[in-house]
């Protein structure tokens, strides 16, 4: 066991720990915190598969962009220190029966499964080859679906505009 | 033991399902919203192992992950913008106090 293998066990225990205790604390803040903590996690896992480029993405995008969105917008609408009401254990214990049922089902099906492995040499993950396979039109490029996702950013934010503009009073 | 293809599945598998643990859960949207970005983080983990163990030589599920990421930051905020805004109109952004589904 070397030390990138430690680092490794760690990044999982981080993520899957700080991920249980976001969807388990009553502190809604709290939550909040311990989801960018797994987020950050699931970045270091990317790192450690040496794809930096989607761990960048991660960190900016979900460790930057949504839980600065999500801490925003409990500021907005909760009240400072007070915490969730207590949940119903029936709900709770069927809700974890359900998750660890499904999770030993898929379990059972990921280590009956053997995977085979392409015998083709691994192709660099640099920026260069992302951004030159993203914006070609031949030969499996991902221009089309890269303008699509621009199209769909631009009309999310249209509508994130219009739904949260504040219509005035029609008899006032 | 090394870690390879199968750990990081059952670290996703893991995150998936406590993601829907807490869907199932919580009542708040916020904290709903929340077991979401949990789950669609698990799937482009997912993506990101199969790419890196089993098709190293192509950029198939790099690809998808930047785009899940891309739909997933549009879906938080639009998510939020109505959030807030029924909170605006309920004052509260429990699931049971919105039941009407009108404007």
């Amino acid at each position: 066991m070397n030390g990138s293998d430690i680092i490794f066990y760690l990044l999982a225990a981080m993520t899957l720990v700080c991920g249980l205790l976001a969807v388990t604390t009553r502190h809604i803040f709290r939550a909040a915190v311990f989801l960018l903590f797994s987020l950050i996690g699931v970045a270091g896992i990317y790192f450690w598969l040496q794809y930096e480029f989607i761990a960048a993405v991660q960190i900016v995008v979900y460790a930057g962009g949504i839980a600065v969105l999500i801490i925003f917008s409990i500021f907005l609408t909760q009240q400072a220190g007070d915490k969730l009401p207590k949940q119903r254990i029936d709900r709770k214990i069927f809700g974890a029966l359900a998750a660890f049922c499904g999770f030993a089902l898929v379990m059972i099906q990921v280590y009956g499964h053997t995977f085979f492995e392409t015998e083709e040499g691994e192709v660099t993950v640099s920026v260069f080859n992302i951004g030159k396979k993203m914006l070609s039109i031949t030969d499996g490029g991902y221009a089309l679906p890269f303008e699509i996702i621009s199209m769909l950013l631009l009309a999310a934010m249209i509508g994130c505009i219009v739904i949260a503009l504040r219509t005035k009073k029609e008899n006032s | 033991m090394q870690p390879g293809l199968y750990h990081i599945l059952f670290i996703s598998t893991a995150l998936f399902f406590i993601g829907v643990y807490g869907f199932l859960t919580r009542k708040n949207l916020v904290t709903m919203l929340m077991s979401i970005e949990l789950v669609l983080n698990s799937v482009n983990l997912n993506f990101i192992a199969f790419n890196k163990y089993l098709w190293p030589h192509k950029m198939d599920g790099l690809f998808f992950t930047l785009f899940i990421i891309a739909i997933a930051a549009a879906e938080a905020a639009v998510a939020i913008a109505i959030i807030i805004n029924l909170y605006r109109s309920h004052n509260s952004i429990n699931v049971e106090n919105a039941e009407e589904l009108k404007y």
